[in-house]
């Protein structure tokens, strides 16, 4: 594995290696929840959650925990976590955790949260664990905020409950549905494609100037 | 800005090749002793399992309190007028008012008897689920046992399509029908081709399967209800040792 400076555990994931939009890790939740800008930030609040508990956790046992039944531990703290979220959900945010439904439990199974694990809490300190968790988070969140920004404002015509058109808008309904989850998924990394090829292209123009 | 960010996902996939090795216990050198991978899960889960109680403990109560809340608006609204309500509950085919000992409340089924300032009774609410289009739909109506009029009703539960199924508690017309008295069983006619008959309700255009299961609910709720209410016989006034 390449060296990094803590800087870079921290940003990597923001943006460069977004687990949605670049790793296409965790695509269920992203897909599934994202049909309003509240139940992706509720949606990513409690991912953000049990990603850096499971992260700062693991990587201060890394050395108790046999290599055997390393996964088997790793899915077990974050189950263990995934659970108090559940529970504190229903508790503060009843409304938000009707919506979400079966996905907070789902969490358990989210790829990115056991592949941050497998990848980088197990071998590495504390502190790079914290630093990269978060950064993970924070860019699961902009990508699942983004998606649910773009499709509650095409889908119900709102932006967080806010009606932004007048009432002749008709809302383009597909948007909330599953379908218009993957639309929005294909449409947004097609996007960022595109984006990154200019770039690079531009990039090259200009070494070769 | 073009270095690709693979080296975590390569390792991730090797690191899942390698495992059924693991698995199978090939006689590799340093091999763990099974008692302390046993150990470690054990000591693992007992710790994940005193967290959960922990917060469990501390959560439960206030989930509890909500969900009784939410209830007990929710049999408010489906009872207009009403100022309380006894809880009932179905103990093999009759009503009781309190549950066989040692035996816990939710295991029954419930019917809140609403009574309004007077103490006279004004109906009975009970709660129902079948399947939606998506999911169990379930559903709070009040009726007044006798006459089979139906008070209200409201949506508890309800996984149906955001903008279409969701109409049945979003679309204040087509709830509003439920509210106007109507006799049931309930008929769920296309909107607009109502002929006068007591007890037809508009179904909402684009969610004709979500609306008619919200009639089904109340049509065989109230059939269910009905005959236990009336052998149950109950007293028009408000019991005295009601709460």
């Amino acid at each position: 594995m390449r060296a990094t400076t803590p800087t870079q555990d921290f940003v990597r994931g923001i943006w460069m290696e977004n687990p949605v939009l670049v790793q296409l890790l965790g695509l269920c939740p992203a897909l599934a929840v994202t049909n309003t800008v509240k139940n992706a930030l509720a949606m990513s609040a409690a991912t953000f959650f049990v990603l850096t508990c499971s992260s700062v956790l693991i990587s201060s046992v890394k050395h108790l925990i046999p290599k055997e039944v390393r996964i088997a531990s790793y899915i077990l703290v974050i189950a263990t976590f995934v659970t108090l979220a559940d529970m504190t959900l229903q508790a503060y945010a009843p409304v938000q955790h009707k919506e979400l439904g079966a996905f907070i439990a789902l969490i358990v199974v989210n790829c990115m949260i056991l592949g941050r694990q497998e990848a980088f809490s197990s071998r590495n300190t504390v502190y790079r664990s914290l630093l990269d968790a978060v950064g993970v988070g924070i860019g699961f969140t902009i990508a699942l905020v983004m998606m649910g920004g773009f499709r509650e404002i095409l889908g119900i015509g709102t932006f967080f409950d806010i009606p932004l058109f007048g009432p002749n808008f008709e809302p383009w309904v597909v948007m909330v549905l599953p379908a218009g989850g993957f639309l929005m998924l294909g449409f947004i990394i097609l996007g960022l494609g595109v984006y990154e090829q200019r770039k690079l292209a531009k990039e090259a123009r200009g070494e070769a100037a | 800005m073009n270095e690709r960010p693979d080296p975590d996902r390569i390792e991730v996939q090797v690191v899942d090749t390698l495992q059924p090795d693991g698995v199978q216990e090939a006689p590799l050198e340093e091999q763990v002793s099974t008692l302390r991978l046993v150990a470690t899960l054990a000591v693992a889960g007992a710790l994940a399992g005193l967290l959960i109680v922990v917060v469990n403990l501390h959560t439960k109560p206030i989930i509890d309190k909500y969900r009784a809340e939410q209830l007990r608006l929710a049999i408010y609204e489906v009872l207009p007028g009403v100022s309380l309500y006894r809880t009932l509950y179905l103990v093999d085919g009759a009503l009781s008012a309190v549950v066989p000992a040692g035996a816990k409340a939710v295991d029954f089924r419930q019917a809140y008897v609403g009574y309004d300032e007077a103490g006279e009774m004004i109906g009975v609410a009970a709660s129902r689920g079948e399947s939606g289009f998506q999911d169990i739909v379930l559903v709070i109506f009040g009726f007044e046992p006798e006459s089979g009029v139906l008070l209200g009703m409201k949506v508890l539960e309800s996984k149906e399509t955001p903008g279409l199924g969701d109409k049945i508690f979003k679309d204040q017309v087509f709830v509003d029908q439920f509210f106007a008295r109507p006799q049931t069983p309930l008929v769920a006619i296309k909107a607009g081709s109502g002929k006068g008959q007591p007890g037809e309700i508009d179904a909402i255009t684009g969610a004709t399967i979500s609306s008619k299961v919200v009639v089904s609910i109340i049509n065989n709720g109230i059939a269910e209800w009905q005959p236990v209410l009336e052998q149950a016989n109950l007293e028009r006034n408000v019991p005295e040792e009601a709460p």
